[in-house]
């Protein structure tokens, strides 16, 4: 049989991407963010129970070790941040195990970048300018889209306060499958990928806040206006259908930092997952002081691919997994 | 048999859904960015030839189906039964039902080789191939001088099927047939 060698994106396309890694370059060279390069590797990986690492061995200068290759650039250029950077972006090459499909590629681009002194909302406004500007088109108007307002409207269920029960019965029918033995997140992810997702980011961009506390780890929390539950100060932004980006006002709390990491490899204790490294280096840099502020992680090569017009992120990378 | 997990389903793997065999045609992942990961799988029962598409969550995992495609020469039909021969040298034969024969009984000819699927030992669908070669057995007279108009008419094959040919066409002549649409390809 005949070997597959070739490219998985025509040349003209990669020519294309070469050029709209440029603009994105020019887009924070006008904003004075500077481009910062970190190690694919570190000794601590990320522990968030629903991302699976990568891990590899290698001979150091301290002996054998295991080394994990980064599920986003987010500690290092934390650590970055605590050192007194300021503003920087990085294009970063990200790992995810398990993850291949139309959308996703095990080994993918993340467009990564912080802002200290900047607040949620203001960085809800440079993502849009960002994506207008490698889309090279208006994407129509930008709306804010809370997360329970949107799961009232498309399915008539206040996802903070609904039953557990009735949770997974909705889900379950919505699914065609059991969700019986599924958290409420679980449920949740569930009718947002199935239900809500689709109907996202046509005719303008979305940008979804004020999620479950439960669903952001590293993001600071507020206090929904409605009635006090505990929300995330998360955004995700939506363009046709698909997720781009994923933003945080950063939680700068060593402690709290700790208590989360440390739930969730108790999780992945109870879900038989492997447990994860956790990032020391991460850990101190937050004690020594992280300036407040918000990031953001965008999917670089899902952008791309909206912006050419293309039905696959596979299309848009040089020798996607498959070929790789 | 062995248990296949979601990370492990491609296309053409045969696995086992609510009791019936199913060949995937496709597995699609779909992840919130941080949230839990499902896949969207299509799947063929290859009892019935039915696609259909059901979603599981990342991790879950199918029992494997025993199934083997193997390619086997036509020879005689009892009426009930359609027999098939082995082609590696066994003479091994199956029998096969009608249920399992399909629409491949209208393209059968001795002594050329199908494809099928056997389940457990069993056949559950034959498979002919894509161009097959047939005398046409009942026709009208053939029109001389009509090979540019472009017409056609019904033909009745060996095999019992019936296909639109083109005027000129005369009983007793060998025809090439793309069994996949049942169309006229050439004269053989």
């Amino acid at each position: 049989m005949a070997v597959d060698w070739g490219p998985t994106a025509t040349l003209e396309t990669l020519r294309e991407r070469a050029r709209l890694l440029a603009e994105v370059r020019g887009f924070f060279a006008e904003r004075d963010v500077w481009e910062v390069e970190t190690p694919v590797l570190g000794h601590g990986g990320s522990t968030e129970v629903h991302l699976a690492s990568l891990s590899t061995e290698a001979a150091t200068s301290a002996g054998r070790e295991r080394l994990w290759l980064q599920t986003s650039p987010e500690f290092a250029m934390k650590r970055l941040l605590a050192a007194g950077s300021g503003s920087i972006f990085q294009l970063a090459r990200s790992f995810r195990d398990g993850e291949v499909g139309r959308r996703h590629n095990l080994e993918f681009t993340m467009l990564e970048w912080y802002r200290p002194g900047l607040g949620l909302e203001a960085l809800i406004e440079e993502t849009a300018a960002l994506v207008a500007r490698v889309l090279g088109r208006d994407p129509g108007p930008l709306r804010r889209r809370r997360y329970r307002e949107l799961f009232r409207d498309a399915l008539g269920i206040d996802p903070f306060t609904e039953s557990l029960e009735a949770l997974r019965r909705l889900a379950g029918e919505r699914g065609g499958l059991s969700m019986a033995d599924s958290d409420r997140d679980g449920c949740l992810d569930l009718l947002m990928s199935f239900v809500i997702e689709p109907t996202l980011g046509r005719d303008g961009l979305d940008a979804v806040v004020d999620y479950p506390a439960s669903q952001a780890a590293l993001a600071r929390h507020h206090r929904d206006p409605e009635d006090g539950a505990r929300v995330a100060s998360r955004f995700e932004l939506y363009l046709d259908g698909l997720e781009l980006a994923n933003g945080y006002d950063e939680l700068t709390d060593a402690a709290e930092q700790r208590v989360r990491f440390t739930e969730d490899n108790l999780a992945r204790r109870e879900l038989g997952l492997p447990e994860v490294d956790v990032d020391a280096r991460l850990l101190a840099a937050l004690e020594s002081g992280l300036p407040e502020g918000s990031g953001v992680a965008l999917g670089l090569d899902r952008l791309i691919q909206l912006a050419l017009g293309k039905a696959s992120v596979a299309e848009v990378i040089a020798f996607a997994t498959p070929r790789c | 048999m062995a248990n296949y997990s979601t990370n492990e389903f491609k296309g053409g793997l045969k696995v086992m859904l609510d009791g019936d065999p199913c060949s995937i045609v496709e597995n699609e992942l779909v992840k919130p960015g941080k949230g839990q990961a499902f896949n969207r799988v299509k799947l063929r029962n290859l009892m019935t030839g039915r696609v259909l598409e059901h979603t599981f969550k990342s991790g879950d995992s199918l029992e494997a189906a025993d199934v083997m495609e193997l390619e086997m020469e036509y020879l005689y039909t009892d009426g009930d039964m359609w027999y098939f021969m082995k082609t590696d040298g066994s003479f091994e034969q199956y029998a096969v039902e009608k249920r399992a024969l399909g629409d491949t009984g209208k393209w059968l000819k001795e002594q050329v080789p199908y494809t099928l699927t056997l389940w457990n030992d069993n056949a559950i669908s034959v498979a002919a191939p894509n161009f097959i070669e047939l005398e046409v057995t009942e026709t009208d007279p053939g029109l001389k001088g009509d090979t540019a108009q472009g017409g056609s008419k019904p033909a009745t094959l060996s095999s019992g099927a019936v296909v639109r040919v083109p005027l000129f066409i005369n009983e007793g002549e060998v025809l090439k047939v793309d069994t996949r649409t049942g169309e006229y390809v050439s004269r053989a």
